[in-house]
C-alpha cells in the first residue's frame, strides 16, 4: 500500500495545475446535452493541444499521442473535478465510438472520422436498444436488406439521447436474418441526414426530452460504412458498451454530491435549527459517506488492479450497480433533508439549487435502468463473478 | 500509487488461512463451542507458530513489528474460519497499549511473553468505546481498582489484563490478582468468550509512560478495523457457501442457483460487501500512515461492514432454506460471529455519531 504518486507523476500534477490557472476563464460554464457551443469547441480543442483529453489517441487521428498512462489521466481527472472544469467533451462519439474505430476500423474509417469526432465538428448519437430489444439488445429487429452496393434499412431505435442534434450515428442492424440472434448483427455508421430517417424527441418522467426515438424508413447506407465486417455487430457493440459501462457509476461524482449535501445541511434551516443539526439526517448522511468512501477507495483498489494488468473479478463488476445506487440515495436524503422545499421544480418560487436534486432523483433511476438494468448487472455478478448457472433457456413448444 | 497488497502480505493471508482450514474445522468450532473452552488452544499453538501473538509486538520485543493492515489481513481469515482463539484483545489492542503508554518495565516483562502467545492479554475498554451498561465503571486511586467492566475481549483464562478507568487512564493488572472477579457472559457468538470483571481494591499498575488517553483511542480505533475485517471474513465465507449450496440444492426439478431470486440475493450480498475490503484497507493503512484519518476510518468501517454483515449474514441463512436454520450445517457460528462484531466496540449507530462529532457536525 503506497498511496503517493511519486515525483514523477507530481510534476505532471503540477503541470496539470499550472495548465487550469492559466486557462481555467475560458472553461465553458457546462456543455449542453445538445451542440456544443463556441465557447465548449474551443475549450475542447485547448484541452486537446494540450494533451488534457483524448490523451492517448494517436497524433495522426487528432489524439494527443501519449503512452497509456491511467494514473496521468486520473492527476488529470483529480485536478480539474477540484478546479470544477469541465474535462472536455463526454459525448457518446468520443467515450464509445473513437475507442470502437481504434480498435476495429479501418484506415479509412479511423482518418476520417476520429479527428473531427474529437474537434466536436462531427457529433454521433448511438443507435442500440429498440422497443422491443432493450435488456435483451441481440433480439434486435431493425433491418438491413441488400440492395447492390448498399444495405436499406428499415425499423426502429429508442433511448437514442442528442439523436435531435447529431451528424452521425453508429447504430446496429440486422443483415443476416436467417442467422442465430448474435451472429446476424452488424454495426454500420451513417449521416443522420440521410433520406428516410424521422427523429422524435422522447420526453421522460424529467420533464426533458433527454432521449429521442429514431424511426428508418427505406434509410440508403452504403456497404462499405460497416465496422468490422458483417454479422460481427455483437462482438463490436460489446467492445463498446465496455466503454460506457467504465463511465457509468463513477466515484468521484458521488464525492462531490455528498460535498453539496454537507454543505446544504449546514446551510438550510428549519424552524432554526440547521438540517445537520437533526440527528437522523446526520445519521443518514453518515451512513452514506461510508459507502461514498468505499467506493473512492474501491476505486482506487481497481486502478491498480489495471496498471498492474491483475484482473479483479467480481470487484470490477458490482461498480455500475453500487455507483448508481448510491448516486440516487444522496439526491434521496438531499430532498428528505429539504423537507417540502424538496419538491419545488422548474422555476418555482423557494426553489433550491434550480431544482436539480429532483432531477437527479429521477435521472439517476433512468440510469439504473440504462447501460444494463440492476437486474442485468446481478445476472452478470451472479454468473461471471460467482460463476453461479445461467437461467435455462426455454424449450419451444 | 499503488492500492493493494504486496506479495509478502498475499503470502501472509494465505498461509493463515490454509493453516486454519487444517486445524479449525467445523468440527473443531463446535468442539470448542459446545465444551465452552476458553479458547481452542491447538488452534491457539499453531497461530503461534506462524508468529500472530506477536504479530503487531515490535521486533525488539521478540514480535513481528507488522502494520496494522497486516493484521486485518490475519483477523479476515479468523472471521472466515470463525476461529475459537483470542486475537483482538491479546494480539492487537494489548500490544498497542503497552507500547503506547507502558514503561519500559512494563513492556519488558509483558511484550516478549504476549509475542510469543505464552502469555495473553484480555482488554477491557467497552465503557470508553460502547458506553457503559449496567453502572458499570472502573475508578483507580492510590493504585487500586474498584468498580467493574463488562465485555472484556481474550479475558477468559488471560494472564494480564489491560483496564481502561472512567477517566480514560489505563491499568495493567494480573489475571490472578487478589480482589479480581471473572464472571463469564454467555453471547450467541461462543467461538470466542465475553467476560465482565469485578474490582474490589485490585492492585494495578497504570500505564502511564506516554499518552494513555491517545493510546486508548488507538487501541478502540485499532478494535473496530480489526471487528469489521472478521465480519468481511465471517460474511464473504456464508457468501461461498450459500453459493457452493444453491448449486447443489435442487427443487423443481433444477439447482437453486439457476433461479434469478436466488442469484440475485448472491449478487446483492456479494457487491455490499466487496466494497468494504477497500475501505477496510484504507482504514488499516491510514491507522499506520494517516494517523489524522484513522480514527474516522476505523469508525467508517466499523459501522459500515456492520450493517452489510448484518444483511449477509441474513441473506446467506436463507439461501440455505430450511437447512441454514438448523445447527446441521453449522451455518450459525458465521450469522452469531457477525452478530457479536456488530456489537462490540460501538455498535453502527454509535459510531457514526462519533465519525459526526468527528467532522465537527455534532456537538460532542
Amino acid at each position: 500500500m503506497d498511496l503517493a504518486y511519486g515525483p514523477q507523476y507530481e510534476a505532471f500534477r503540477a503541470e496539470v495545475r499550472d495548465f487550469i490557472a492559466k486557462h481555467k476563464d475560458k472553461a465553458p460554464k457546462r456543455f449542453g446535452v445538445s451542440r456544443p457551443s463556441e465557447e465548449s469547441l474551443a475549450w475542447q480543442r485547448l484541452l486537446l493541444e494540450h494533451g488534457l483529453t483524448a490523451r492517448t489517441v494517436p497524433k495522426e487521428y487528432g489524439g494527443y499521442g501519449a503512452e497509456p498512462d491511467i494514473l496521468k489521466s486520473r492527476i488529470i481527472a483529480e485536478e480539474f473535478t477540484k478546479a470544477s472544469l469541465p474535462m472536455g467533451l463526454a459525448s457518446q462519439g468520443i467515450s464509445m465510438l473513437v475507442p470502437t474505430l481504434l480498435e476495429l476500423g479501418t484506415e479509412e474509417q479511423k482518418k476520417k472520422w476520429i479527428e473531427p469526432t474529437l474537434r466536436g465538428d462531427v457529433i454521433w448519437c448511438q443507435g442500440y436498444s429498440e422497443p422491443g430489444s432493450g435488456s435483451d439488445l441481440a433480439s434486435l429487429q431493425t433491418k438491413a436488406t441488400e440492395d447492390g452496393d448498399d444495405f436499406v434499412i428499415n425499423g426502429q431505435k429508442i433511448w437514442t439521447s442528442t439523436a435531435h442534434a447529431a451528424d452521425m450515428i453508429f447504430c446496429l442492424v440486422r443483415t443476416e436474418p436467417d442467422k442465430p440472434k448474435h451472429e446476424g448483427i452488424s454495426y454500420l455508421i451513417f449521416s443522420m441526414k440521410t433520406p428516410g430517417i424521422e427523429v422524435r424527441p422522447l420526453k421522460t418522467m424529467t420533464g426533458h426530452a433527454e432521449f429521442n426515438e429514431v424511426f428508418f424508413t427505406d434509410v440508403r447506407v452504403p456497404q462499405k460504412d460497416i465496422v468490422a465486417g458483417r454479422g460481427q455487430g455483437w462482438f463490436v457493440a460489446n467492445a463498446t458498451l465496455k466503454h460506457e459501462r467504465g463511465m457509468l457509476g463513477d466515484p468521484n461524482q458521488a464525492g462531490t454530491r455528498l460535498k453539496e449535501i454537507v454543505d446544504l445541511m449546514h446551510e438550510e434551516t428549519v424552524g432554526g435549527q440547521r438540517l445537520i443539526d437533526n440527528p437522523l439526517y446526520r445519521d443518514r448522511l453518515v451512513q452514506l459517506q461510508s459507502r461514498v468512501l468505499a467506493m473512492q477507495f474501491h476505486g482506487l483498489r481497481l486502478l491498480t488492479a489495471s496498471t498492474k494488468k491483475e484482473d479483479p473479478g467480481i470487484a470490477r463488476l458490482i461498480v455500475k450497480l453500487q455507483g448508481c445506487e448510491i448516486n440516487h440515495q444522496l439526491a434521496a436524503l438531499a430532498i428528505d433533508a429539504l423537507g417540502e422545499l424538496g419538491v419545488l421544480y422548474e422555476d418555482s418560487p423557494h426553489l433550491r439549487a434550480r431544482g436539480s436534486w429532483q432531477h437527479r432523483y429521477m435521472f439517476d433511476l433512468g440510469l439504473i435502468i440504462g447501460g444494463g438494468t440492476a437486474q442485468i448487472q446481478k445476472n452478470i455478478i451472479s454468473e461471471r463473478g460467482l460463476g453461479m448457472p445461467r437461467e435455462p433457456k426455454l424449450v419451444k413448444a | 500509487m499503488e492500492f493493494g497488497l504486496s506479495e509478502d502480505q498475499k503470502l501472509l493471508q494465505e498461509s493463515v488461512g490454509r493453516t486454519l482450514e487444517r486445524v479449525s474445522p467445523l468440527d473443531r468450532v463446535r468442539k470448542a463451542a459446545e465444551t465452552r473452552e476458553d479458547y481452542a488452544a491447538d488452534v491457539w499453538a499453531a497461530l503461534r507458530d506462524l508468529g500472530v501473538p506477536g504479530m503487531m509486538v515490535p521486533e525488539d520485543f521478540g514480535g513481528m513489528g507488522m502494520k496494522l493492515l497486516d493484521a486485518v489481513l490475519v483477523a479476515e481469515m479468523l472471521g472466515r474460519h470463525v476461529a475459537p482463539v483470542p486475537f483482538v484483545g491479546t494480539a492487537v489492542m494489548a500490544p498497542i497499549a503497552l507500547t503506547g503508554a507502558g514503561s519500559a518495565a512494563q513492556q519488558e516483562a509483558w511484550l516478549p511473553k504476549l509475542a510469543s502467545g505464552e502469555a495473553i492479554a484480555g482488554v477491557a475498554v467497552s465503557e470508553r468505546a460502547a458506553g457503559a451498561r449496567d453502572g458499570a465503571g472502573v475508578t483507580a486511586a492510590a493504585g487500586k481498582l474498584n468498580g467493574s467492566a463488562l465485555f472484556a475481549l481474550d479475558a477468559a483464562g488471560a494472564d494480564i489484563l489491560i483496564v481502561a478507568d472512567k477517566a480514560g487512564g489505563l491499568h495493567l493488572v494480573k489475571g490472578d490478582a487478589k480482589g479480581l472477579t471473572k464472571v463469564a457472559l454467555t453471547s450467541i457468538d461462543l467461538t470466542r468468550g465475553l467476560t465482565e470483571l469485578q474490582f474490589d481494591n485490585v492492585e494495578a499498575e497504570a500505564l502511564a509512560s506516554g499518552d494513555a488517553a491517545a493510546t486508548l483511542g488507538r487501541m478502540i480505533d485499532a478494535g473496530r478495523v480489526m471487528l469489521a475485517a472478521d465480519t468481511l471474513g465471517a460474511g464473504w465465507a456464508m457468501i461461498d457457501k450459500a453459493v457452493a449450496y444453491a448449486a447443489e440444492r435442487k427443487q423443481f426439478g433444477r439447482v437453486i442457483g439457476s433461479f434469478q431470486a436466488v442469484k440475485h440475493m448472491c449478487a446483492e450480498m456479494a457487491s455490499e460487501l466487496e466494497p468494504c475490503r477497500s475501505l477496510i484497507w484504507y482504514a488499516g493503512h491510514a491507522f499506520d500512515e494517516v494517523p489524522a484519518e484513522a480514527s474516522l476510518m476505523a469508525a467508517h468501517a466499523k459501522s459500515l461492514t456492520a450493517e452489510v454483515g448484518r444483511f449477509v449474514a441474513r441473506t446467506a441463512t436463507e439461501v440455505h432454506g430450511g437447512m441454514g436454520f438448523t445447527d446441521l450445517v453449522g451455518l450459525h457460528y458465521w450469522f452469531k460471529r457477525i452478530g457479536l462484531d456488530r456489537q462490540l466496540l460501538g455498535s453502527p449507530e454509535r459510531v457514526r455519531g462519533e465519525a459526526a462529532k468527528m467532522q465537527g457536525w455534532a456537538a460532542d
